[in-house]
């Protein structure tokens, strides 16, 4: 419970910076001033002195619920999944530019892309949730169903040009949530050297049996295989699914033919040796360190390694992840939707559209997804990233992809998925047959959702 | 020292016994607001305390009790009026296939742990009370593992022992034997991070057994050998049962932090391959956050379950203190 403690005081300091900083702007406001409303709260502090901060901290408490009221003109927060990303690099640069063009200041919080989730549930059950929230797409429908997120039509926010593929993420029981920012998604790839070195021609590569031909070859010409990350969490999952649905098989039943061929090619791939044993608890990094060794024909990774790929030190390539009997499979989509949490106040729902429209318009987004190595969710910005030959195959593969809660899965999502990961553990370590693991799986995700 | 002790507080009840008598009414009312303002001044000393642990133990407490004993969701989470649900959580941990081979685990990966840990800190100890050369940079260097933050040991454990590339395979294979999928098998994952936890655990055990031995008086020794008591009789007749009292403390810790370990087996294994390292602190943590979709009120119950098994041992270990101050 350590960390429920840790995370109650994160909240509490955020709680409290963003007071200290709305009061902070009430002092100056003055200078942004686009509505009656702001010029009523900024008059109401004005007698403090607005360009002395010290002097202004004494009317703090007092501004604080003033601001609180009137919207337009104040400081709008912002939390993303990107920590890695500092002040002053061209995300939050971005961020900063969207909100002067709507007229107010931007308070921008990164975290972890897991402690987003439960920081934002607790923001929410406090009542200090933040304007624009930047989620991971499988978690859309949670929060959205948990009424933490106001959805597009209280927003007003335009997604008639993404891609339907990838807002269907965002779809719930007939309503839309948010807008994706751009996406990511698997892909296979390769190392030429040893390709070339075996002999194998990766263009040939077009369905299941051409691969494990392929990967048979290799293994002769004493290199390794392929690896891929079939790690006991959503991760594994991830990157599960490509092969789960290349087979024609569906999450609403795991038991299905389809889906033991597909745990049958992944189990082969371990008892063959074509795969690392490692593969079980590998992460998507560490499964990529393995293949940045050099040593390996394959890896199964996903967009985000382009940068490192690069650094590799060995010539690769990138075909899209092939489905059972030909074709690209389905690959999940990752990637995270702009959304906009639930506020009292609903006239801050205006500024905060015009911050969600700059954030995904097309130059920003286009901008936006090089830096975030993501393709763009639009047509625009998709057809502008495949005349660079490098992306074309991710903009065919991302074209391909499928939501997670797609399929009206929505909230059942993550309790199919924990029993999927579970079936996949069982078979990769050999405790159980893939089949049974999977007929287990079944009954086990039907009970947790209540036959779904 | 029980003499002295019972005697002291006895002239000043003589002195109060006599005083109402002979002294007015006011000085009765003079003495009572001075014990009062005492009580006051006790109390406020007291106050940091007592708000620390209200602020820090209780409410926590409270707060866990009341997910573990609520129908808790995302939606009722955020907008808090989670229904009641008694002891549904529990009852739901209870018939989790995950519940027995959870409680197995933790029980054995604490017993295992403490066992070696005591052991091989003790033997240690005693090893370094003889002064050689070295000697107290070969005890600084043992607690290394003591220093180095759990992220970096826990991942270079992984490393070492990954089935592929790790270097333990590496030399297992050199000399001949066969690979071992130390943390990909059911069988091996919850014996490597036994092995890795009895590593971090030792540094712990040294220092406070070495300690224990220093408060050990010569004389005794002295004496012992003059006896012709041999290194053996030594050990058996005079170290282990003058160190009982630091053995005790020292195994309580002990328990009490190797039962909620969670950081080295989820950096590790994730609790896995399928839950076959998975203990009651990796589970709740699990449940509450592990996945997409939280799961606080069968978290807060295992967590729960596990604070009531801690307790136990409590109990246990103050109820063989008393004994031993008894006899």
């Amino acid at each position: 419970m350590k960390n429920v403690a840790h995370m109650g005081r994160r909240a509490g300091a955020f709680g409290a910076a963003t007071a200290l900083a709305v009061a902070g702007l009430v002092g100056c406001s003055s200078a942004n001033d686009t509505a009656a409303n702001s010029a009523r709260s900024s008059s109401s502090v004005a007698p403090s002195g607005a360009a002395d901060n010290a002097s202004a901290s004494p009317a703090a408490k007092g501004s604080a619920s003033v601001a609180a009221a009137p919207a337009t003109g104040g400081t709008f927060t912002i939390s993303d999944p990107y920590p890695q990303f500092s002040a002053g690099s061209a995300w939050v640069n971005l961020l900063n530019s969207c909100g002067a063009g709507a007229g107010v200041k931007i308070k921008r919080t990164g975290y972890d892309t897991t402690a987003l989730v439960s920081q934002t549930l607790l923001q929410a059950q406090q009542g200090t949730a933040p304007d624009v929230l930047i989620l991971d797409n499988p978690v859309v429908s949670t929060l959205a169903d948990a009424g933490v997120l106001a959805d597009n039509g209280t927003t007003h926010i335009d997604t008639s040009a993404i891609e339907p593929n990838l807002l269907g993420a965002g779809k719930l029981d007939g309503k839309t949530y948010g807008i994706p920012i751009g996406a990511n998604t698997l892909a296979l790839y390769y190392n030429k050297k040893v390709l070339s070195a075996a002999g194998v021609d990766p263009s040939t590569i077009k369905d299941w049996a051409s691969l494990n031909a392929a990967l048979a070859k290799v293994k002769a010409a004493g290199k390794k295989g392929i690896t891929f990350s079939g790690i006991g969490t959503e991760e594994g999952s991830f990157q599960f699914l490509p092969w789960f649905w290349g087979s024609g098989a569906n999450l609403t039943d795991l038991a299905s033919t389809q889906a033991d061929a597909a745990l049958q090619l992944w189990t082969g791939w371990i008892k063959n040796g074509y795969a690392p044993n490692a593969a079980i608890q590998d992460t998507q990094t560490t499964a990529w360190q393995e293949f940045a060794t050099g040593d390996y024909a394959f890896a199964e990774n996903g967009t985000w390694q382009l940068a490192n790929a690069d650094k590799a030190g060995f010539p690769y390539g990138i075909i899209p992840i092939p489905s059972q009997n030909g074709g690209v499979a389905p690959a999940p989509t990752g990637g995270e939707f702009v959304e906009v949490p639930v506020q009292k106040d609903v006239s801050r729902y205006a500024t905060t559209e015009k911050i969600v429209a700059c954030l995904t318009s097309a130059d920003n987004a286009y901008n936006t997804d090089t830096t975030l190595s993501y393709i763009g969710a639009t047509k625009a910005v998709q057809d502008k990233q495949a005349a660079n030959s490098e992306l074309s195959v991710w903009v065919q593969a991302v074209g391909a992809a499928k939501g997670r809660t797609s399929d009206n899965l929505g909230t059942n999502y993550p309790k199919i998925s924990q029993q999927l990961w579970t079936a996949v553990q069982n078979a990769l370590t050999g405790s159980k047959s893939p089949q049974a693991a999977l007929k287990a799986a079944q009954s086990a995700a039907s009970a947790a959702t209540n036959g779904k | 020292m029980a003499h002295t002790y019972s005697a002291t507080p006895r002239p000043s009840t003589l002195g109060g016994g006599t005083m109402p008598s002979s002294r007015p009414f006011v000085h009765r009312r003079r003495r009572r607001t001075a014990r009062l303002r005492r009580q006051l001044v006790a109390w406020t000393f007291a106050l940091p305390v007592v708000g620390y642990l209200l602020v820090l133990y209780a409410y926590p407490l409270y707060r866990n009790l009341d997910l573990s004993i609520r129908n808790y969701t995302v939606e009722s989470f955020v907008k808090g009026h989670a229904p009641f649900a008694g002891l549904q959580n529990y009852r739901t941990d209870f018939h989790d296939p995950t519940f027995a081979p959870a409680l197995v685990h933790t029980l054995l990966f604490t017993f295992v742990s403490i066992t070696f840990q005591f052991a091989i800190g003790l033997s240690l100890a005693v090893f370094f009370t003889r002064r050689f050369r070295l000697s107290a940079t070969l005890r600084a260097l043992f607690l290394v593992p003591w220093l180095l933050p759990l992220i970096v040991s826990a991942s270079t454990w992984s490393w070492m022992l990954n089935s592929d590339s790790g270097v333990v395979n590496f030399v297992l294979h050199s000399v001949g034997i066969a690979r071992i999928n130390w943390l990909t098998s059911p069988s091996w994952a919850l014996v490597s991070v036994i092995i890795a936890n009895i590593w971090i655990g030792i540094p712990f055990n040294l220092v406070v057994m070495y300690s224990g031995l220093q408060a050990i008086p010569a004389e005794v020794y002295e004496a012992a050998s003059l006896d012709g008591a041999n290194g053996r009789q030594r050990f058996w007749r005079i170290t282990f049962p003058l160190l009982r009292p630091v053995t005790a403390i020292t195994l309580l810790l002990g328990l009490v932090y190797t039962l909620k370990v969670f950081d080295i087996i989820w950096i590790m294994t994730r609790g896995g391959p399928a839950s076959s390292s998975t203990t009651f602190a990796t589970w709740s943590y699990r449940l509450s956050f592990g996945n997409l979709l939280p799961e606080f009120g069968p978290g807060a119950a295992v967590a729960n379950v596990l604070i009531i098994m801690t307790l136990g041992f409590s109990l246990v270990y103050f109820h063989i203190q008393r004994k031993a101050r008894g006899a």
